[in-house]
């Protein structure tokens, strides 16, 4: 297969591609070449680059420097029919599809026609298509009654339909069960023996070796390498933590030395938890481990391993499935003021960003600075005065708009609120993800003096912050539990890479 | 050339506060072209426009007279629109206000001490506008239903209790067949200041502008609405209770907007009668938006607005234009403050040259989808922005 794959034509070049939001480089002059007839899998962690790429390769963004060549010409998307026109479609994590009309009707969508639809014909054709590639699907059938993995046949025919040769896939396995990605691969495979492209884009390292040709590996918005699976897939072990690191792009240090903790108490207990994801399915399947007083629990895994979905039920945010929580042997339904919570989301979920500094610092500490039903802004700005001295952070004065803040300042002022109460547990979700190496060092400093006060769940993708603050290391995979690793236990952290990847089984 | 527009990478070059006048200017600038049309110097009506609002004493008091439910149907706008809830049915509420508080002085007064009327009243009034606001306010806190389409409705629901009433049961027997109620008594009146038209509900007015400014600014409650207004999942974070936050904040809304109607009823027309319904409270949603949410700016907004629309009635008179004329102005000074506002996140990008695809070249590259070229999806890019959704 590799020896064909090098021979095979290009078929879209991307150039020097940059593209910049305000306040984020999310693509820093990328090249990339999809092949024809290829899988080509984008692999990087969540805002490494790979959407908003290929964003600009279906035409919804206009780079702000480089270019698009197609069989060697250059191209210029204005929109995403620009893209179609060339045969280049993208299939969105969130679908496109109008929920009551039939599957028949979304298909045909756009699609210039006669004024008259032959609906019968248009049914009979999208038959064939499903059946030819193996999409079983009832042209007739209307969107809502349809389950996710259904939804997505839907897309893919659309797409089929509209006859392209370049076929985009964000995330499709987000959504699937097991047995559904084995036939969304089945069917990836004979779209592209026809010599069609597909670019898959994933974080899941397992999926990328599985089915693809080639690995382009994308960090902070630069390419990291392109690679064969085969390359990297000489020992089953070995592969997955490379792969993992030119992700995660740390070199993984063994450096620990803490002290174990004396005390067994456990503060927080979770007891074959079961939490359902936003599609209704298991994303989180019979955890169980618990925390100690004392003591900082890394919760390790790739993104979109159930890691979300488990935090949100321990600070009460999504209901729980089934199992348990309890916080100092009490149900933790009527404690989670006791729990403080450092969510991944810093603009969207823990700060107001069109507020002040001082208002974000009142978010969560509304009734110890009111008096009655009046806050008392006085007592919260000298307050925010001290901290934002205290924590370092570099806000010209407590009056100025969150959003103003840098990634790190605003990661800081949360920390800040966060600890401000000594709160009993702290749930720190992806606490540096985005940081700059200063700025990732403070907020590491912060959380070992807070672990003193009481007890951190970490959660983290990285491995380098799991093990340089963690005393214990819960590896999770597919929603599981794959082991619960003391940080005093060489062998275990040497198995934490391929336990992240799910090459090792569950104990 | 393609002209498009493009998100703001570094803020805006000027203040942000000069981008409302310069709308407004904007605005006045295509009224000239308005003015022109029909015939007039825009010079002359633009005087005449000014003096007639601003030139007199007299005429001040009747631009405050005008201003007045505008400020509370502003204000009741305003107040859900910090939280993202649109109310568009102050009319409505506005209507149920007046028929409670006229109901209150037409057969309750007789049982209520003298001095004691017009509080009733104002306290029904108030009342029957946030009955009217709690209905759209449940509906969407309870079960998600949005409220733009049952506070909307509801207004059609208040206009035609407001008609079957004085049509109706409340009919003024000795008013020889005009419908309208019968006069309140004297004492339901609101008091009027030096001769002119002003009353008290301009006075409640401001009261409520500084009490809705106060609430928002230091409350806790007030900071709970601002919070869930400007992120939703920054409110569900901070364990805020959205559901009741939407619930009383519609009440007060529908409220403000009751007391507007009571104060047309008592302090204008000491009657229920046709003219309580004219489109208050939808000039209020245009008050509100103006005013960028702003109790104080809401004020001012309502002032100029009514300045228009005497300054309007006066150059309709004056130099005979159409009453139209006033009614196109104020729609130019709406669009262009509202689109005015995308200039502060986004900026006009101008392409020099077409580097596009020619359609002909790509029909024979691709022969695609159901006969020729494909067209784009939905407009996806819209959620991809992150337009927040406010559904609890």
């Amino acid at each position: 297969m590799s020896a064909i794959t090098s021979s095979r034509p290009v078929a879209v070049f991307m150039k020097g591609i940059v593209k910049k939001f305000p306040g984020v480089v999310a693509n820093d002059g990328i090249d990339f070449r999809i092949l024809k007839g290829e899988i080509h899998s984008l692999l990087g962690e969540n805002g490494a680059g790979k959407t908003t790429l290929m964003n600009i390769l279906s035409g919804f963004y206009q780079p702000d420097a480089g270019g698009i060549l197609i069989d060697g010409r250059r191209v210029t998307f204005r929109s995403p029919k620009d893209a179609l026109d060339h045969g280049i479609g993208m299939i969105h994590q969130h679908f496109q599809l109008v929920s009551n009309f039939t599957v028949a009707e979304n298909i045909i969508l756009g699609v210039p026609g006669p004024i008259r639809l032959d609906m019968g014909l248009l049914e009979k054709r999208v038959a064939e298509l499903s059946d030819q590639y193996g999409l079983a699907i009832d042209a007739r059938t209307r969107i809502h009654e349809l389950s996710v993995g259904e939804q997505q046949r839907v897309e893919i025919l659309r797409m089929l339909f509209r006859k392209v040769n370049i076929l985009i896939m964000d995330e499709p396995t987000a959504v699937l069960a097991p047995q559904e990605i084995e036939r969304l691969f089945a069917t990836m495979r004979r779209i592209k023996d026809e010599g069609r492209s597909i670019v898959f884009i994933t974080h899941k390292l397992e999926e990328v070796l599985e089915v693809s040709d080639y690995i382009t590996v994308l960090r902070r918005g630069k390419v990291m390498s392109t690679v064969r699976p085969e390359k990297v897939r000489e020992k089953d072990g070995v592969v997955s933590t490379e792969l993992a690191r030119m992700m995660v792009g740390r070199e993984i240090i063994l450096e620990v030395g803490k002290k174990s903790i004396k005390t067994k108490k456990a503060l927080l207990e979770a007891k074959n938890l079961s939490v359902r994801g936003d599609r209704g399915e298991l994303a989180v399947r019979d955890v169980s481990f618990s925390v100690r007083v004392g003591e900082i629990f890394a919760i390790l895994g790739v993104a979109g391993n159930g890691q979300r979905e488990l935090v949100e039920a321990l600070v009460g945010l999504r209901p729980i499935e089934k199992g348990r929580i309890l916080l100092e042997d009490e149900e933790i339904a009527n404690h989670f003021d006791r729990i403080s919570y450092v969510p991944e989301d810093r603009t969207s979920r823990g700060s107001v960003p069109d507020l002040s500094v001082f208002e974000n610092f009142a978010l969560t500490h509304r009734r110890l600075f009111s008096k009655g039903p009046f806050l008392s802004w006085k007592t919260v700005a000298e307050e925010s005065r001290k901290l934002i001295s205290k924590f370092n952070i570099a806000a010209a004065s407590p009056t100025m708009k969150a959003r103003q803040l840098s990634g790190g300042n605003l990661q800081k002022l949360i920390l800040a609120r966060e600890f401000f109460q000594s709160p009993y547990l702290l749930v720190a979700e992806q606490p540096t993800h985005g940081l700059d190496i200063g700025a990732t060092e403070e907020v590491w400093q912060a959380l070992l003096r807070q672990r003193e006060q009481g007890a951190i769940l970490l959660v983290s993708g990285d491995i380098k912050e799991a093990l340089s603050l963690a005393d214990s290391i819960l590896v999770m995979f597919r929603g599981q539990v794959m082991d619960i690793i003391s940080c005093d236990d060489e062998k275990g952290l040497e198995r934490i890479g391929p336990l992240m990847a799910g090459l090792e089984t569950k104990k | 050339m393609r002209v498009n527009l493009r998100k703001r990478l570094k803020p805006l070059p000027w203040p942000r506060y000069l981008i409302t006048p310069a709308s407004i200017l904007a605005a006045l600038i295509l009224g000239v072209f308005l003015f022109l049309w029909v015939g007039v110097s825009p010079f002359r009506a633009y005087l005449e426009i000014f003096r007639g609002a601003f030139g007199s004493f007299y005429n001040f008091s009747e631009v405050l007279v005008r201003a007045t439910p505008l400020i509370l149907c502003g204000l009741s706008v305003a107040l859900a629109g910090k939280m993202l809830i649109w109310n568009i049915g102050a009319e409505g509420q506005l209507v149920m206000g007046g028929i409670a508080g006229a109901g209150v002085a037409l057969f309750l007064s007789p049982f209520i001490p003298g001095h004691l009327t017009i509080p009733a009243m104002i306290l029904a009034g108030f009342l029957g506008g946030a009955l009217w606001g709690f209905i759209p306010g449940l509906l969407r806190a309870r079960f998600q239903v949005n409220e733009i389409i049952t506070s909307l409705l509801l207004n059609y629901v208040a206009i035609l209790w407001l008609e079957h009433l004085y049509f109706g049961p409340w009919r003024d027997p000795a008013g020889r067949g005009f419908p309208g109620t019968a006069m309140l008594p004297d004492m339901a009146w609101f008091p009027r200041l030096f001769g002119t038209r002003i009353h008290l509900g301009l006075l409640m007015g401001l009261i409520a502008a500084s009490l809705i400014w106060f609430l928002l600014a230091y409350t806790r409650w007030g900071y709970e609405i601002r919070v869930v207004g400007a992120n939703f999942r920054a409110a569900e974070y901070a364990r805020m209770n959205i559901t009741r936050s939407i619930l009383w904040v519609m009440v007060l809304s529908g409220g403000l907007a009751g007391l507007a109607g009571i104060g047309e009823t008592a302090g204008i027309h000491y009657r229920l009668q046709q003219g309580l319904a004219v489109g208050n409270g939808y000039v209020g949603i245009i008050v509100a938006w103006l005013g960028r949410l702003r109790p104080g700016s809401v004020v001012v907004i309502a002032v100029l607005l009514g300045g228009l629309m005497v300054g309007g009635d006066q150059v309709q008179i004056s130099l005979h234009v159409p009453s139209a004329i006033s009614l196109a102005l104020e729609g130019a000074i709406l669009f262009c403050v509202l689109g005015g506002q995308i200039f502060q996140e986004y900026q006009l990008h101008i392409e020099s040259k077409s580097t596009g695809t020619r359609k002909s070249k790509v029909r024979r590259l691709t022969r695609v989808g159901w006969r020729g070229t494909g067209k784009p999806d939905e407009a996806v890019d819209r959620a991809k922005e992150g337009r927040l959704k406010t559904d609890p």
